[in-house]
């Protein structure tokens, strides 16, 4: 031992590290839900707060029409204004009609944001529904459900929507909505039944089980709400998608009938005057993209949010 | 101590060399959300070359920090900022990225923790270890292949040349962690950081990893840097030792003289939280005449202990709590096609748990001690044999009766990051059994979890936070917490301890102690621990490969093991007959 290799037994002086009591609970931090957490994050996210007041704008509008502009959309409809430039009180000119091209888009606002919304909210439900009862049960409903949400995804959602459009009577945002979610319902089945798949094998499920917890309350009480994230992040950024496929619809003519005015029927009508007057065109599809890029950049930010792995490679 | 130590003392060499590895007031900081959060704060230390050093710590000490800003390592938010790390004479710290490259792995080899995720599971083993010979250039083509055999055989995998193409998954986690030393020492490195090798692995398996980690070094005069948990296997495989405690040095010197003698009061308490062998039962402060809650360790109590003993026996009623009769399970195994393979999880196991005493259930991975928990809990069926619980037949328990029995024997789980639902706060996780079986109204339910937030030494404002805010132990607190919420008979604890650090380890031991003795509890223990069992059992059944080939008294099993098994567990415990200072 008398090795001069070793080194001195050092120890350290006892005031610079003081010994904590074991396993001591921090009492100093507020106390934080997983959901508080993300929140956190999110709050920190200027393209958050930039794309949340875009869609409380956007609704607002949507909601309350009137709040924003005083003209008509249809009634004052002068043949005299047919493409007529920008003037007092109508700041973004006329269309084709002689119609208000801003007074268009305030209230085109409505028709394009119901549909985005109820669509989304029909997938989103019938998909947490459907897919967490395939996961979580499995056997033969899991493969049932897969195989017929196999087959939905196998037909594009637009080419099955003008089929089915096609034969539906009556046109309105809800008819439009409803086809949407019928063929748009398995991408979200199919996260809800991975997740939930996942969850299910996790140990706070078998520790509920041992505990008495009957399996149906498990799956409400544990699964659902330990699956539910990436759902949200799906869900956020298709309402975007939805609003574009109805303006694809109705710019096809399957999609709102021309008297519900909505960004695609005026997209539409507006192809006529690409060239004599572009910006009848160029307005409405600038509210459109406005309208899906702020859902979309805010389902960027919730997924970062909600994705614990995302956040720390920040 | 051991034969390895005294070998590598006697190569004493020049004593003016410089150290093969000198860190100068080393500081780590992590980037978070909150600023820099320092991991390591002004680390100092001195490795010759041919000398081993372990640095000890518990989790979020800093140590495994340490040997990743050594090799440039530190995940993406963390990164030096200040110090230096001379090897060599060069501060690696200062060194562009693509010398670093240069010194990892041929200068200085790193074995990860974790065998199961450390291999890449798409390509087979040959070419993994080839491409880090290819990597290091010590060979190229054919001699790498050819290299790469006398690599894996030189780790201890006889017939490598046939195993070169097989893949991760078809290696056991010993083989695994052979083949990962193979690597980190296939290019000869003067230097070799192992992380926490072998603690997932089993004992036998450990001892014979690190016997031959510890040959292999000795050959090529390899200095290696153990980052431990363990202070056992610490002491035992290094000569040098470095605590760490928040991101500190608290103590440093040659091992066997620190473990004897701590100075540091954040080292004794470390030392003597170390199970080993000659640990004995740890004696709740609350039975009349007992000292103090802490684990004893030498024979200053046999007296004591013989008399509590012979109290328990007495106090034991003739029919045990829980009985197992000749119980199997056997699983069924899809093959190709429509063929099954039949596995025997557990084989014809019979033994009998006494009330209010504490029977642990003893092996490696595999034995199918997991399985005979689940069985008791009836979260799997039985496929022959009989459970019987407090007189009743536990398989033929349906509805009504089922869940009685369901509020009686309550589980606690290993993975305190996995029983804990995340997103329910831990006030409505220790208030759900009561609520899933209907006990009293919601504020009696609150009164309630209160009560078991104090009986676990957790404050009561614990109840409003996450399990992300907890650390492991708080976790299992928690866990034990919820367990006791039905104010059951039997505790099933499934390596309730094994997740965490010693002193951790040390305070939830104590803690089921002192609950067993106020409310009178049953336990039966699942552990491949050893020296936690010497600390908390009355009885131990051994298992192996689905059987119980010993079952007695711990102290019987501990003093005189009748099977050369049950011999060969308790020699491989690391550090097993050290007589640590206290």
């Amino acid at each position: 031992m008398q090795n001069r290799k070793f080194q001195e037994h050092f120890v350290a002086p006892i005031e610079e590290t003081p010994v904590v009591a074991v396993d001591k609970l921090d009492e100093s931090q507020k106390a934080r839900s997983t959901w508080d957490d993300a929140w956190d994050s999110m709050r920190r996210r200027p393209s958050f707060w930039i794309s949340s007041a875009l869609i409380v704008l956007i609704v607002t509008v949507a909601a309350f029409p009137g709040l924003f502009t005083s003209v008509s959309p249809n009634l004052g409809c002068e043949l005299a204004n047919s493409n007529g430039a920008p003037t007092a009180g109508h700041p973004l000119g006329f269309t084709r009609q002689g119609c208000d091209v801003y007074a268009r888009i305030i209230f085109g606002t409505q028709a394009s944001v119901t549909v985005g919304l109820i669509a989304t909210l029909l997938v989103t439900i019938s998909g947490i529904i459907v897919g967490s009862l395939a996961g979580y049960y499995g056997g033969f409903l899991d493969a049932f459900v897969s195989r017929v949400g196999d087959i939905f995804f196998a037909i594009p959602t637009v080419l099955g929507a003008i089929v089915l459009m096609s034969v539906i009577p009556e046109r309105t945002p809800l008819t439009v909505a409803f086809v949407l979610a019928v063929f748009a319902w398995p991408q979200i089945a199919r996260i809800m039944r991975g997740a939930v798949l996942s969850a299910s094998n996790s140990d706070y499920v078998t520790a509920s089980t041992a505990l008495g917890v009957s399996k149906f309350k498990i799956l409400l009480r544990h699964v659902v709400p330990n699956s539910i994230a990436p759902v949200i992040v799906v869900a956020t950024i298709s309402l975007g998608t939805f609003i574009v496929a109805e303006a694809t619809l109705s710019f096809l003519g399957i999609g709102l009938p021309p008297t519900v005015m909505s960004w695609g029927n005026d997209i539409a009508q507006a192809q006529t005057s690409i060239r004599t007057n572009p910006q009848v065109l160029l307005l409405p599809s600038a509210a459109l993209s406005i309208t899906v890029l702020s859902f979309l950049m805010l389902g960027d930010v919730v997924r970062d949010a909600l994705d614990p792995a995302a956040r720390a490679r920040r | 101590m051991t034969q390895i130590l005294n070998e590598n003392q006697s190569e004493t060499i020049d004593t003016s060399e410089t150290p093969l590895l000198q860190i100068r007031n080393l500081e780590v900081g992590f980037r978070t959300q909150r600023g820099l959060v320092p991991a390591v704060r002004g680390v100092d230390l001195t490795l010759y070359a041919g000398q081993s050093l372990a640095i000890v710590g518990e989790s979020g000490s800093g140590k495994t920090t340490t040997a990743q800003a050594i090799i440039d390592l530190l995940p993406g938010t963390g990164s030096v900022t200040g110090g230096e790390i001379l090897f060599e004479g060069r501060d690696l710290t200062k060194l562009p990225a693509k010398e670093i490259q240069d010194v990892r792995g041929r200068l200085i080899g790193y074995v990860p923790q974790d065998p199961m995720s450390n291999l890449n599971p798409v390509w087979n083993i040959g070419f993994q270890v080839e491409e880090a010979i290819k990597a290091n250039g010590i060979a190229q083509g054919k001699e790498a292949r050819l290299r790469a055999i006398q690599v894996l055989q030189e780790a201890g995998l006889s017939d490598a040349s046939e195993r070169l193409k097989q893949y991760p998954h078809q290696f056991s986690g010993g083989m695994r962690q052979r083949v990962l030393i193979g690597i980190g020492l296939s290019a000869r490195p003067k230097l070799l950081i192992a992380d926490e090798p072998t603690s997932a692995l089993d004992v036998t398996v450990q001892r014979q990893i690190l016997d031959h980690l510890g040959t292999l070094t000795r050959d090529y005069g390899t200095s290696v840097l153990f980052i431990t948990h363990d202070l056992g296997l610490a002491a035992e495989r290094a000569e040098q030792l470095v605590v760490m405690y928040r991101g500190k040095i608290v103590e440093s010197g040659s091992s066997q003289e620190i473990l004897a003698n701590p100075q540091h009061p954040y080292t004794q308490r470390l030392v003597s939280a170390a199970p080993s062998l000659a640990s004995r039962r740890i004696q709740s402060a609350k039975h009349a005449d007992a000292a103090a809650p802490a684990i004893f360790s030498g024979d200053s109590l046999d007296a004591t202990l013989i008399a509590r003993a012979a109290e328990r026996e007495q106090a034991a009623p003739d029919k045990p709590l829980i009985s197992v009769q000749n119980v199997s399970k056997t699983y069924r195994i899809r093959q190709q096609g429509f063929k099954y393979n039949e596995l025997k999880a557990v084989n014809g196991v019979s033994f009998g748990v006494q009330r209010g005493t504490t029977t642990a259930i003893v092996g490696e991975s595999g034995s199918g001690k997991s399985t005979v928990a689940k069985l008791i809990l009836q979260l799997e069926s039985i496929t022959s044999g009989k459970i019987e619980f407090d007189g009743q037949d536990v398989a033929a328990l349906k509805g009504a009766d089922l869940l009685k029995f369901r509020r009686r024997v309550q589980p606690v789980f290993q993975d305190p990051y996995g029983s804990l639902d995340p997103q329910y706060s831990v006030g409505n996780t220790i208030a759900e059994p009561l609520l899933a079986h209907k006990v009293g109204t919601a504020k009696e339910r609150q009164a309630r979890v209160l009560e078991l937030l104090d009986q676990v030494s957790l404050p009561a404002s614990t109840r409003y936070r996450y399990p992300s805010e907890l650390s492991g132990g708080q976790r299992q607190r928690i866990a034990v917490a919820r367990a006791l919420a039905l104010k059951p008979d039997v505790l099933v604890l499934d390596e309730a301890v094994s997740a965490l650090d010693v002193l951790v380890q040390g305070q939830i031991l104590n803690l089921l102690t002192e609950l067993q003795t106020e409310l009178g509890l049953t336990y039966l223990f699942i552990t491949h621990d050893l020296a936690v069992v010497r600390l908390i059992a009355d009885n131990v059944c051994v298992m192996k490969k689905g059987e119980i080939i010993e079952a007695a008294t711990t102290d019987e099993v501990f003093d005189n093991p009748r099977e050369t098994y049950t011999q060969d567990l308790l020699a491989a415990i690391p550090g097993g007959n050290f007589v640590f200072g206290r």
